[in-house]
C-alpha cells in the first residue's frame, strides 16, 4: 500500500540539509510551474528514498536519502524562493 | 541542486522523560525535560530517533502537545500496532529514560497569538495534538479572536485530551464539536459520521470572515477535510494542512 504524506513530514531533514525551516518556502515545479509551499508536496516516504512530488502534475521534484547521520537531498524539479 | 547535512543548524539532544499520561487505551503523553530546549511555537514538531544495540536506527516525527507557555515539552503519541517507534514510546519508556530527538521543526503548520482572524482547528484522531498546542497558546496568551475546533474520534473514549476539552469549552470564545465514527452512547447528542461538508460549513465562519483553518490527522481525513472546506468556499490560502500516516510507526 502507497502512504502519502505531506511536506511536514521532512521539515527536520530539509532543515539539517538546508540549516533553516523550509516548510514555508514556495516552491515552484519545473514542470508545471505550480508554486507550492514545501509543506504542501505529496511525500511518499517508503519508496527507496524519500520521494517528493508535485501536488498537481506529480512529477518528483525532490528526493531525500538518509545514510548514518547524512541526508541528502535530489532536487530536479523544484525552484525554491530564496 | 543537492546538499548534505550542515552539523550543528539543528542537532540531536537528549531529553529526560519526566512525567508519561496514559491518555486513551493507545494515547500517551511524554513530558520531557529538554535542557538545550530553544522554545517552540504552536504546531511545530520533534523527530525522534531511536537506535538499535545493532546500531539501525529509526525516526519520526512527533507533535508537540504543550504551548510554548507551558512547563516541558509534552509529546503525545498513538500506538501503531506492529509500528517500530510509537509502540515504544507508548507502552516501553518509563518516567527516567532518555530519548534521542531534535527539534522544534516546521514553519508552516504554526499558529501565534497574534495572528488575525478567529481560529478554525480541525482534527481527526491524533491529529488533534498540535492543535492542542494552538489551543494552550491561544489561552494562555489570552489572544482576542474566537475559535472553534471541530474534532473527529472513533468513540468518546478515543477523544484525546476529552476532559481538558470539556474544561476548555467554559470559555465563551471556544466552541467544540465533536463527531464520533463508530461508537457513540445512547445519549450522544454530538454529530455522528465522518466530518463532511455539511457539518464543516456548520462549524466553520464563513469566509468573508477570514478565518485561519488549520486541518490535522490522517491523510484521508485531511485531504476530505480540505476539499469540503473548499467546496463550501473557504479559500485555499486559509486552509493550512498536515498529515499524517502509517509510515512505520
Amino acid at each position: 500500500m502507497t502512504y502519502v504524506l505531506d511536506g511536514n513530514a521532512i521539515a527536520g531533514d530539509l532543515f539539517a540539509v538546508y540549516g533553516r525551516e523550509m516548510t514555508a518556502v514556495v516552491g515552484r515545479c519545473r514542470k508545471c510551474g505550480t508554486a507550492s509551499a514545501v509543506a504542501e508536496l505529496c511525500v511518499y516516504p517508503r519508496a527507496p528514498g524519500t520521494v517528493v512530488r508535485c501536488p498537481s502534475c506529480h512529477a518528483v521534484v525532490m528526493v531525500l536519502v538518509t545514510i548514518g547521520d547524512d541526508c541528502h537531498v535530489h532536487v530536479p524539479a523544484l525552484e525554491l524562493e530564496q | 541542486m543537492a546538499g548534505a547535512a550542515i552539523p550543528g543548524r539543528l542537532s540531536w539532544q537528549l531529553g529526560r522523560v519526566v512525567d508519561a499520561i496514559d491518555e486513551t487505551s493507545c494515547a500517551r503523553s511524554l513530558v520531557l525535560d529538554l535542557p538545550n530546549w530553544p522554545g517552540h511555537r504552536a504546531g511545530q514538531h520533534v523527530d525522534i530517533r531511536l537506535t538499535a544495540d545493532d546500531g539501525y536506527q529509526a525516526q519520526r516525527g512527533y507533535s508537540i502537545a504543550s504551548a510554548p507557555e507551558d512547563d516541558g515539552v509534552m509529546l503525545t503519541v498513538d500506538r501503531l500496532e506492529g509500528g517500530e517507534v510509537s509502540p515504544y514510546l507508548t507502552d516501553v519508556v518509563r518516567p527516567g529514560d532518555e530519548l534521542e530527538l531534535r527539534g522544534p521543526i516546521g514553519g508552516y503548520f504554526v499558529w501565534e497569538a497574534s495572528l488575525p482572524g478567529p481560529l478554525l482547528l480541525i482534527s481527526g484522531g491524533s491529529g488533534i495534538v498540535p492543535l492542542r498546542a494552538m489551543l494552550r497558546h491561544w489561552a494562555a496568551a489570552r489572544a482576542p479572536v474566537a475559535v472553534r475546533m471541530v474534532h473527529s474520534a472513533r468513540s468518546l473514549d478515543d477523544v484525546i485530551y476529552r476532559d481538558e476539552l470539556m474544561r476548555l469549552v467554559a470559555f465563551e470564545e471556544v466552541d467544540l464539536r465533536i463527531t464520533l465514527t463508530r461508537a457513540w452512547p445512547d445519549n450522544w447528542r454530538g454529530h455522528r459520521g465522518r466530518v463532511d461538508r455539511d457539518f464543516l460549513e456548520s462549524a466553520a465562519w464563513p469566509p468573508q470572515d477570514h478565518p485561519r483553518i488549520y486541518v490535522c490527522g490522517p491523510t484521508g481525513f485531511v485531504e476530505a477535510a480540505a476539499a469540503a472546506l473548499v467546496d463550501s468556499g473557504q479559500q485555499p490560502n486559509t486552509i493550512k494542512t498536515e498529515r499524517f500516516g502509517p509510515t512505520g510507526g
